[in-house]
């Protein structure tokens, strides 16, 4: 009994440490990527490709997504507000729901399992074909010329992704209020910048989105960088990055929102 | 005073009694000692899992030991600082296993990689540089290709020409002949002893194909269990009685080395089923 106790004790204590020592690998890991990112904007050409591929590719599906959201949240809150009589509110709602929250959290999320992915099953194949360990015996660290750019191209990415999502989704909830239902146009746009703050909402949001970039690519690349070198080891980082970074995201809008919003 | 100018050293390479394990009580290389003579070709042979690769990332400074010395370039590999690891591995090339040619380069951008990270040479010369290294392996003509068009041979001289794109003083292969085609191992064998007297390189060569090894090297060196079990030129290695050395050359199935994993008795490990 007591030794199936110690081993159990034993068995968490072990789990405890490796997740203490991955926390502090990533951490060292991210320093590291900073203090290199001098050398990696030295060779900029390399982070605007990242920028193309983490961002303008990812472009499809954050405008389709955001379209859709907008539409639906026209129509929901069309469908609430109305019983209150005050059917031009819509476009508040939207806006603010938009720049707020779901613009900035939908664009990280599908972005984490965009782009999140692809760098992190990108940086991962290349370790386990030894591209890394060629880099490094060509006295080039590959965080400086291959993780740098990555996590910049996200990082730069991720904040304007998630203002087009915005966008476009206050655009999605017009197209099914005003031209469908038929809610007045001027009140609809007029009630919308009456109730919507440049700092409060906007300027927050973007800042979250800022956060969430930061914390899905470093996720992202640092998964790829410590992958074990197989097609599993590589497949599961993948995974992991999706999963960690979701909830990082949610996680961390909880805390920013608590931060921002405070009453008011 | 006296000179603190070291004279050059005979030895490009010089391993010292060196131990490394990977995880505790497991050692890989135990007691190693070699020596990577300027202007030689050297192979180091072994079975599957002796340690051959592990001392390759040792000299590379990939890897550190926990017990003896590494020299390169007569200096410690294995208290350098980074920069200073940096420094000397400006002087090594290494082909590894599979090529590890950069997926999202041409083989032009491959070889021309290195030119362009470490040196400041206008883009004219970067190009007739990598044009000439291609050349040097035959494959002038495949510079625009993407590595995935390319044969895994091709791949291999590919990298080749970029491990001596700065014209390394060493160069250092990591299994170079492991699954290529008769043709391409004839191939790949020729190019490492030519580059290596045109450059006036030392070479060694990790590999456990004995029959190839012998046709180019200068010398030899056996690793088993962790440590050198035999060395020698190649004529010393052909005429050898040891058994190891008989077992490996003549490609005997069983010997010092046996067929079998150590397990069980095999009766009773049946028996005990019933």
């Amino acid at each position: 009994m007591l030794a199936r106790v110690a081993s159990l004790l034993e068995a968490l204590g072990a789990r405890v440490n490796g997740v203490v020592a991955r926390l502090g690998f990533a951490s060292r890991f991210f320093f590291a990527l900073l203090r290199l990112s001098g050398t990696s904007f030295r060779r900029f050409h390399l982070t605007v490709r990242e920028i193309y591929f983490a961002g303008v590719l990812s472009l499809i599906i954050i405008a389709v997504s955001a379209l859709f959201v907008g539409m639906v949240l026209g129509l929901q809150g069309y469908d609430t507000l109305v019983r209150y009589g005050s059917a031009e509110a819509v476009g508040t709602l939207v806006a603010l729901s938009l720049t707020r929250e779901l613009g900035p959290v939908v664009a990280a999320l599908l972005f984490a399992s965009r782009a999140g992915s692809a760098i992190t099953a990108e940086i991962g194949l290349m370790k386990a074909t030894e591209q890394l360990a060629a880099m490094e015996m060509m006295a080039v660290d590959p965080i400086a010329r291959v993780v740098g750019p990555r996590f910049w191209g996200g990082v730069i990415a991720m904040p304007l992704l998630a203002a087009l999502f915005s966008a476009i989704g206050i655009f999605g909830g017009y197209l099914v209020t005003v031209p469908l239902i038929g809610v007045d146009e001027g009140a609809f746009w007029s009630q919308m910048r009456g109730a919507v703050d440049l700092h409060d909402d906007v300027v927050n949001g973007i800042i979250k989105s800022a956060v969430f970039g930061v914390a899905v690519t470093w996720i992202a690349v640092f998964e790829g960088y410590d992958a074990a070198p197989t097609a599993e080891g590589v497949s599961r980082a993948t995974t992991r990055t999706v999963v960690t970074s979701s909830l990082a995201i949610l996680a961390l809008d909880f805390v920013l929102t608590a931060f921002m919003f405070r009453g008011a | 005073m006296r000179s603190r100018r070291r004279l050059v050293p005979a030895n490009l390479v010089e391993v010292d009694d060196i131990m490394f394990a990977y995880g505790p009580g497991m050692p890989v290389l135990d007691g190693v000692s070699l020596a990577i003579p300027r202007g030689k070709v050297v192979a180091i042979m072994g079975g599957s899992g002796s340690g051959k690769t592990t001392l390759l990332r040792l000299i590379g400074g990939a890897l550190r030991p926990s017990r003896g010395e590494i020299r390169a370039f007569g200096r410690a590999v294995n208290h350098a600082r980074t920069r200073e690891l940096y420094e000397l591995r400006r002087k090594m090339g290494m082909l590894f296993q599979f090529g590890a040619l950069f997926t999202d380069l041409s083989a032009f951008d491959n070889v021309a990689f290195p030119v362009r990270e470490r040196t400041s040479l206008p883009e004219p010369i970067v190009r007739d540089l990598v044009l000439m290294k291609l050349h040097a392996v035959g494959l002038r003509g495949a510079a625009h290709l993407m590595p995935q068009q390319l044969s895994g041979g091709m791949q291999r001289r590919v990298a080749l020409a970029r491990a001596t794109a700065l014209d390394p003083e060493l160069i250092m292969y990591d299994e170079p002949f492991t699954g290529l085609d008769p043709i391409s191992l004839a191939v790949t064998g020729k190019l490492v002893r030519n580059l290596n007297d045109a450059l006036g390189a030392a070479s060694i060569v990790v590999t456990h194909d004995v029959q190839e090894s012998l046709a180019i090297v200068d010398y030899l060196y056996f690793l088993a269990g962790g440590r050198v079990v035999a060395q020698g030129t190649p004529d010393e290695v052909r005429r050898s009685t040891l058994p190891f050395v008989r077992q490996f050359v003549h490609a005997e199935p069983d010997g010092p080395v046996p067929f079998h994993y150590p397990a069980a008795d095999y009766r009773e490990t049946l028996l005990a089923g019933r």
